[in-house]
């Protein structure tokens, strides 16, 4: 049976987020979350291979408990079963760490999985680094910003678009694979199977202990890299202010800089006086 | 090994123009920092027939370039690249490695740093060194009007990407010498578990919006798709390209090929049209190359319209209907 796991994140609603600036983390508690949308995608190329060739989906997603809110949404989609890593000790982790602890509850849960997929990147991080960090931590091979899947017997064979080529590549599973937005529409879900999900769903939580693993090695504490300083850059230049009805800026714009515009464009903006009558 | 001499590093990336010229922007950003902390600047170059690199890189700075050359190399391959790239890193130390921000980079430079235990940070639009000889990376952060510094205080090497546009090559010096290292290629070279089936170049039609002359972003200000679909009109009579910010692409009012930002294309037109932009640092980080400015927005105080050499205050809709009027009487005449 064809073992599928898919990464998910519960990211921001809003983009315009506090944050904490003693801990220079974001104060993620104050948000509405959603489904990080490369993620949802990532579960409809999961979906779609279960149709096709059965099996299971495990749907692991790292966070705050409110993050449990995430699987079951991933459930009501159709996926099989949810993990929640959640924990203090957790909290902070940067890519490397984040990769490292998926990448453990992951063994420990579905360790004869056939295929991971993940979303490209999270729209409120966005460093796209916990995929390929994932395929280190799992020592699989693995591709990022897939498009297109399509799996014949154990191999999988994939498209995607890298820096102007298109590449088609194979490898065998078990493997990895980031999903890009391109493809895969993820499916509507309807108010009631969300429901449904809300009511029966199969969560497992799993804490740091549940890994055996200590403040050592999760979190802020053991990621390579530290925050030093969040702040707000200023804006610069001296700029000229134009106001009124929009008619009267637009002539404005042109009697002072129709030469700048004109010149970019390479036409010539000028007009004889009679046309302003 | 380790060598008396500390070095800053750079990933020789060249599949294509714009590729190489991220390298060359790194070289020219890793020399200046090189400086503060007595390093040498090296590149490295993987491949088949990368000698033409090897020279351009020693003509834009690098001091020392190691070569690993090889038919086997002839296409990028993620995981023979960053296995190479680990085990060199792992031989001569070097204290920072540079990955510009290609669809490559953003796979490899991750990979390589969890290879070798080490932290990385995405898409910096600014690198320095502080008093403690740390690498500062400098990174949008969380969603909003902020920047973070961050530092990899313990591992090493520290790592960064950048996106192609943050920093300016300096010009090429043929009379420049290097050294050239070359690494004969691994016998126990692990096989590839990702094979390669085909690569064929991908041509979007039409202009680049990075090579735009004029570009016309519109912002979540527009209103609707709707408004937003006058922006292309303007747009076509000035020749120009079409931009956006994410919430506009979110909303499927454009598609993703016309973000501009850190997420999305570093433009550098001679005129940018900003149409209702709040200025968020993630959209900005994309436009620092833009010529002459121009922002309308109905908020004064909005940090684009702080940005721009003519600020507009103005409702965006009525003003892209009266330009574009403006511009067909004036284009006529
Ligand atoms: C990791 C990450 C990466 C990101 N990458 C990108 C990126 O690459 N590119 C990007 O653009 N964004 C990116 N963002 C999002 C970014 O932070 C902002 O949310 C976004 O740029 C804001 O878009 P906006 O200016 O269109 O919308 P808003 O911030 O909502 O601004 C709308 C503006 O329109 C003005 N306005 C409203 N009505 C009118 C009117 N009638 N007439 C005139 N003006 C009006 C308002 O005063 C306001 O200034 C990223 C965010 C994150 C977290
Ligand atoms: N906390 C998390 N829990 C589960 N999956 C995650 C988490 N963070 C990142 N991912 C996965 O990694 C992908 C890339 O994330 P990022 O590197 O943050 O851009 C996401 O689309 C998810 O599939």
């Amino acid at each position: 049976m064809l073992k599928l796991v898919v990464c998910i994140k519960q990211v921001p609603l809003v983009s315009e987020l506090p944050w904490d600036s003693r801990t220079g983390t974001l104060r993620r508690e104050l948000a509405e979350g959603m489904i990080n949308p490369a993620c949802k995608h990532a579960l409809e190329a999961a979906l779609q291979l279960k149709q096709k060739h059965g099996g299971e989906i495990a749907v692991f997603t790292m966070g705050p408990p409110m993050a449990e809110e995430v699987l079951h949404e991933a459930q009501a989609m159709g996926t099989d079963r949810g993990i929640l890593l959640t924990d203090r000790l957790m909290a902070g982790a940067d890519t490397s760490i984040t990769a490292f602890t998926l990448a453990k509850a992951i063994l420990k849960e579905c360790p004869d999985f056939d295929l991971v997929l993940c979303g490209c990147y999270t729209s409120d991080s966005e460093t796209a680094q916990v995929g390929p960090q994932l395929v280190e931590e799992l020592d699989v091979p693995g591709a990022a910003n897939v498009h297109h899947i399509e799996l014949i017997g154990k191999t999988l064979r994939m498209k995607r678009i890298s820096d102007n080529f298109i590449e088609t590549l194979e490898m065998e599973l078990p493997g990895l694979v980031t999903i890009t937005t391109q493809e895969f529409q993820p499916r509507y879900v309807p108010l009631k199977g969300l429901q449904d999900a809300f009511e029966g769903s199969d969560i497992t939580r799993i804490g740091a202990d549940d890994l055996g693993l200590d403040m050592g090695k999760l979190g802020t504490t053991a990621s390579p890299t530290k925050i030093l300083n969040v702040y707000s850059p200023t804006a610069k230049k001296k700029n000229i202010v134009l106001k009124g009805s929009a008619k009267k800026v637009v002539e404005e714009l042109f009697d002072r800089f129709e030469d700048k515009i004109g010149g970019a464009i390479r036409k010539d903006l000028k007009v004889e006086k009679k046309y302003n009558e | 090994m380790s060598e008396n001499n500390r070095s800053i590093w750079v990933f020789g990336d060249y599949r294509n123009y714009f590729q190489n010229r991220v390298t060359l922007q790194l070289l020219s950003r890793a020399i200046e920092l090189a400086d503060k902390i007595s390093a040498s600047v090296c590149a490295v170059v993987m491949g088949h027939d990368v000698d033409e690199y090897v020279g351009e890189y020693i003509a834009h700075g690098a001091q020392k370039v190691y070569v690993i050359e090889h038919p086997q190399l002839k296409n990028y391959s993620i995981e023979t690249y960053s296995y190479l790239m680990e085990r060199l890193a792992r031989i001569y130390k070097p204290e920072i490695i540079f990955v510009g921000a290609t669809m490559f980079g953003r796979e490899f430079a991750p990979r390589v740093a969890k290879k070798l235990g080490t932290g990385l940070t995405a898409d910096c639009i600014g690198l320095d060194i502080n008093e403690d000889g740390l690498l500062v990376q400098i990174a949008p952060s969380f969603g909003g009007n902020l920047l973070a510094e961050i530092i990899t205080p313990e591992s090493r090497p520290q790592m960064a990407t950048v996106r192609p546009g943050t920093f300016q090559e300096i010009p090429h010096d043929y009379n420049a010498v290097g050294e050239v290292i070359r690494i004969p290629l691994p016998e126990d070279l692990p096989e590839d578990r990702v094979r390669l089936i085909s690569t064929e170049r991908w041509r979007k039609k039409g202009q680049r919006i990075e090579d735009a002359r004029v570009v016309v972003c519109g912002g979540r200000g527009m209103g609707s798709k709707k408004k937003y679909k006058k922006l292309f009109e303007l747009s076509q009579l000035l020749g120009g390209i079409i931009g956006a910010t994410r919430p506009v692409v979110y909303a499927k009012w454009v598609d993703e090929e016309s973000l501009v930002g850190q997420a999305g294309k570093h433009i550098r037109p001679k005129v940018l049209f900003s149409f209702g932009i709040s200025g968020a640092i993630q959209h900005t980080a994309g436009i620092g190359d833009a010529g002459f400015i121009i922002a309308i927005n109905k908020n004064i105080n909005a940090t684009m319209m702080k940005m721009a050499d003519v600020a507009i205050v103005a409702d965006a809709n009525q003003f892209c209907t009266a330009l574009t009027r403006e511009l067909k009487k004036r284009i006529r005449s």
